[in-house]
Order: C-alpha cells, then structure tokens, then sequence
C-alpha cells in the first residue's frame, strides 16, 4: 500500500478543519478529493505535502512516515491553484529550479538538466514557450509549467490544488482530459483537489468527498453517483428537489403516483422526505395521478429545458425537462409531475 | 504582455494611442506646464548663473579643495548611509510584513517619524544623544570613538532620516509576494537559503533599490539635520549643501550656482544609472 493516510486531525485555533480522516491510495490511483469550501481538502493535501502539521495521525508512504520527514525531504509533487510560478524565471528555468536544488552526488550536470527540462517541456506541450516568462503565458500555460515544474524532481506523489480553478470552462475541460491522459503516461499516484464534482468523476479512479473535515463517502465514480451513502453525497453530486411522500410497498407515492425507490430504507413505511433529481419526472398535460402544479415558465437551458411551476400548495418546484417535452407545453397549462424514481433516507 | 502584435509595426507612428478615456490633452498639458514650473524653468536657471565666473571661473570653484572635499562628503555619506538603510530597512520591512508581534502598529507608525520631525528638531537630538557628553556619545568616548563633529556624524544624520524610504519600498512588494512561491520551492527541495536568494531576493531586490535611491538622492540634499551634528569642520565634515550656504551668505550666489550645478550633474548621472539597474531588473518577469 504506497499512501496510508491515518486518524489525520488538525485544528485552527477552535476550527476543526480535519476531524480524524484516513484514505488509502494504491499504486498509480488517481484519487479526487471533492468537497464544499471549508470541507478540509486542501488542509489534508498540505498535510501530505508536509506544508501543514497535523496535531495527531500519521501518513505514511511505502511504510515510511512522511511526517518524520521535513517538506524538501518528501519528494512530493504540488501544483497550485494559482500556479506560484517564480515571476522572475522562464518557463524552462522554472521547470530545472527542483533539478538544480538537488544536493552532493544526486544533482545531475548542466547537460542533464537541459536534457531533462526539454523532455518536460515536450510532455506538457509547451515546446518553443520555454524561454518565456510567467507573465507571457495564458493561465492554461502557466499550470502546464507548474505540473512539468512539479514532475521534473520525479515525485512519489503528485498533488493537485485545485489546478484549474482559475482557468475558464473550456481550457479546463481540455486540460482535465489532457491530465488523464498524462496520469496514464506517468502512473503517478495523484491526488487531486476540486470542489466541482464534475470534474472528480469525470478524472479519478476514486473520489474521497469531504464533509467538515470527514469522510462521507469514498468510492468509484459510479458508486458515489449510484449509490451515494447520505443525503450530502446526493445533493453534492448534482440537483436534487426534496418533496414530502408516503412509503407503500417498497415505492414511494407522491399523490397516487408511485415512484421507483433508489437505496436508503426501503423497508421503511410511513412519510418520508424523498430526493428527486430534476430530470426524473414524467410531466403530463392535466390533471391525474401525481402533483399538480402550474408551469411558469420554460427556461432553454443547454441540453435541456428548465421548467418552473408552482405546486397547488403554493411552493414552487424547478424541474428539467427534454426540449422536445417542453415545447408541448405553453406557459400557465395545468400539469400533473410524476417522480419517476426517488430516494428515501 | 510583451507579446506584440505584427499589424502594429506597420501602423504609422501616432504620438498616443487613441483611447475611449478622454481627458489625455488637459493633463498632458497640465504635466508640462507644472513640471516646467516646478522643476525644469528653476534648473536651468541654476545651470544658466554659474557661467559669468566663465569656464575657469566655474572650474577654479568646482576643482577647489574645499569643494571637492564636500563633494566626496555629501555623496559619499549618502552612498554609505542608503545602504545602510538598505540592508536594515528591508530587515525592518520583513519583520514588520512577515510577523504578528505586540506594538507592531506602534513601531510601524514608528517608521515614517523621520518624515514627519522637522529635520532641524532631528539634527539637534542627534547631535545632543551623539556628542562625547551624550546618551550614546558617552559610550564611545572612553574608546576614543568620536560621532559628532565627524563625517561619521554625517552619517548617522543621513541613515535617520532616509531610514523610511527603504522600509515603504520594501514592504508593499513582500506583502505582496505569495506564500504559495515560497511553499513551491519547498517542494521542489529547495533549502530555505535557496529559497530566499533565488526566489525572494529577485522580487524583492527592485523594491530595495528602488528604497536605496529615494535614500540615497534624499541624503545627497539634506541640510537641516546634518549642520547640527557635522560640526562643519571645511575638509574634514563640511557637506556641500551648506557649503553652498556659506557661498551665499557671502553674496557668491555665481560661486554657489557652480556647486550646485556640480552636485546636479552627479546626482543626476546617479539616478540615471540606477534607474537603469532597475529596468535591467524588472525588465524580466515584469507583468
């Protein structure tokens, strides 16, 4: 097992930013460690980095504890949300500034830099940009440097903050692929940190979500968004509506209508508090088996439409809806929304 | 960015760019006029009046012993003095910009004293701490180590009050500088030496020199609390601003233009040159 990460806990003055939490990654596993500002992710990538002192735990690599070791000894890979680029170096010089901190016998000669930070340049695609300098690279530049920086001292590990946090939707989409694919190059073992779930499940093996400095649930993309383990894991995964309904025969009804029950107590009967995602309602003209509602208005939204109606109760509700559905209806047509499936905690 | 683009060079060459924020002409011209005013009409009078002593005249003033001596002196103190405060100030900048401490909105209210004490006020309590009867004075003089009434007196004058320049050079740029730097080199193995000569000191080292010249050229010029503790002996601690005093109290106002005028033209090629230094520095990772 090449990282154990064990009981890790750390406090800021009274705030509990960490409460306990270990993870385990394999060999070459690409970890994504998800959660919601405050939730403590980045807190336990610094503590691996060694640029944060856990009050108690331990992390360990290959049997060895990290935490005996002072941060230039870990030989660990970080790359900043906001790159840290040194402003004063060129791209290339940025890339041999790990290379030329080397010490005694392990630092190699001036041709095996050059030769090196050539090769890192060619990797993250940066050929001919090498003797610029920060400042006349884009953002999706500067983080390529800052990864092939990170790489040149041939990490154990390699950590992600948040990478492309500042980066606009397009250049991070493209480089989130372009970093799989170089995951698959390198079989580093890589933890990344994100708040934007799409990201997690698109990029890792295994997504670890943060809650207030715990684990709520760690797994496969598939089990976190099929099988998530709480309410939380569910509304960080996506849009959720919460709707009041009676638990009959192992289906939920919702006004007569019955919707397939996902996971949590299924055995339960009574009333209970159903999550809905927004896209898994039937919606019918008129009034039938289900919740009456009034459409608003219909939003074109992407892929799909978004509609707002007003239940009879007076709450409003937004579901989604395809295009082809929605431009059926007209705005102020009486509608019955029937949950197709829903989950019950 | 530095980046240009090539439809640019083949654009005819326009003295300003047209721009949507109007107002360029009314200020422009206000620049000139107040500049020309202010700075330039006065300079020139001052490198017009020299010449009726005639080239020999300005020559026999500029090249006399007495002069050349306060030259050295004024520049020399200046020089010494700026680094001085170059070294300790940007010491000060980091304490005050990298450490929460008691009293640090005390001390750093502190700083800026030297600007604010009319420099006759600072050249008389100098003087009086200094001298061989004084607080600090006293100190020194059972070691035959005298510092007033001696160029070393000069010196501790211009450390005082160009002390605030280096300081609020410094400490906006290190307040500025990212933890984030500093952690990556971290990580990337880098002792923490390396780390400041190679990743601090180039950030920081424009501010410093930019701290060192406001000093420096603010040194060179001051007058009011030096004359108290140099006790202006000519050749020995007799700075060239009140050489330029004497020469006017003796209606020599051709003589003092000539001393001027020299002074001008060192200050100036000084500034020139480290106004350079600064470009040759900031050139490179300038954003």
């Amino acid at each position: 097992m090449p990282l154990e990460i064990d009981h890790i806990r750390k406090t800021y003055g009274k705030f509990p930013a960490l409460g306990g939490v270990s993870l385990r990654a394999e060999d070459s596993e690409f970890i994504a460690l998800l959660g919601p500002s405050g939730s403590g992710k980045t807190t336990l990538l610094r503590c691996i980095a060694g640029l944060e002192v856990p009050d108690s735990g331990s992390i360990r690599f290959r049997g060895e504890s990290l935490l005996a070791q002072k941060v230039r000894d870990r030989r660990i890979g970080l790359v900043f949300q906001h790159y840290a680029l040194f402003r004063h170096m060129t791209a290339a010089q940025n890339v041999a500034f790990g290379l030329r901190a080397k010490r005694g016998k392990e630092r190699p000669n001036n041709r095996q830099i050059n030769a090196r930070v050539e090769e890192l340049i060619a990797l993250v695609q940066l050929d001919g940009l090498a003797g610029r300098y920060p400042s006349q690279l884009s953002g999706g530049q500067r983080q390529r440097v800052a990864l092939a920086r990170a790489l040149a001292i041939e990490p154990r590990i390699l950590l992600l903050d948040e990478p492309f946090g500042a980066l606009d939707a397009k250049v991070r989409r493209e480089l989130r692929r372009w970093l799989r694919q170089l995951h698959e190059r390198t079989g580093l073992t890589t933890i990344f940190v994100t708040h934007d779930q799409e990201e997690a499940l698109e990029l890792a093996d295994r997504v670890a979500l943060l809650k207030d400095g715990a684990l709520e649930q760690v797994g496969t993309p598939e089990e976190l968004y099929h099988q998530p383990a709480t309410p939380f894991v569910f509304e960080f995964l996506g849009d959720v509506v919460k709707l009041p309904c009676e638990i009959v025969d192992g289906a939920a009804v919702f006004a007569g209508a019955r919707a397939k029950l996902l996971g949590g107590s299924l055995t339960r009967a009574g009333s209970g508090l159903a999550y809905v995602r927004p896209d898994a309602f039937d919606i019918v003209v008129g009034e039938s088996e289900g919740l009456k509602a009034v459409l608003r208005d219909v939003v074109s939204a992407g892929a799909s439409a978004r509609l707002d109606c007003l239940f009879d109760g007076g709450e409003p509700i937004e579901i989604r809806a395809p295009h082809d559905v929605a431009l059926q209806l007209k705005i102020g047509d009486r509608v019955t929304l029937r949950p197709r499936e829903a989950r019950v905690w | 960015m530095s980046v240009t683009d090539a439809s640019a060079s083949a654009k005819r060459w326009r003295f300003r760019e047209p721009s949507a924020l109007g107002g360029f002409w009314p200020s422009f011209s206000f620049v000139v006029l107040y500049l020309s005013i202010i700075v330039l009409i006065p300079l020139a009078a001052l490198a017009l009046r020299p010449w009726e002593l005639g080239l020999e005249g300005v020559w026999r003033v500029v090249s006399s012993e007495r002069t050349v001596a306060a030259l050295k002196l004024s520049f020399g103190a200046a020089a010494i003095a700026a680094s001085v405060n170059a070294v300790f100030g940007t010491i000060v900048a980091w304490a005050l910009v990298r450490y929460e401490f008691p009293g640090k909105r005390v001390i750093d209210a502190l700083v800026d004293l030297p600007f604010a004490l009319p420099t006759a006020v600072a050249g008389i309590a100098l003087a009086s701490i200094y001298a061989p009867n004084g607080l600090i004075g006293a100190a020194f003089a059972p070691h035959d180590i005298r510092i007033a009434y001696t160029p070393v007196g000069v010196m501790v004058a211009l450390v005082f009050i160009g002390f605030p320049f280096v300081v609020r050079a410094v400490q906006p740029v290190l307040a500025d500088l990212d933890r984030d730097v500093e952690e990556a080199a971290a990580t990337l193995g880098a002792s923490r030496w390396r780390t400041i000569s190679q990743v601090i000191w180039p950030a920081i080292a424009p501010a410093i020199l930019t701290g060192f010249a406001l000093a420096f050229a603010r040194a060179v010029g001051e007058y009011g609390s030096v004359i108290f503790i140099a006790g202006n002996i000519p050749m020995v601690s007799e700075i060239a601003p009140l050489l330029i005093v004497i020469k006017l109290e003796e209606f020599d106002y051709a003589g003092a233009a000539a001393i001027g005028l020299a002074m001008l033209c060192v200050s100036f090629v000084m500034l020139f040159l480290l106004n350079g230094a600064h470009a040759l520095m900031t050139r490179r990772g300038a954003a």
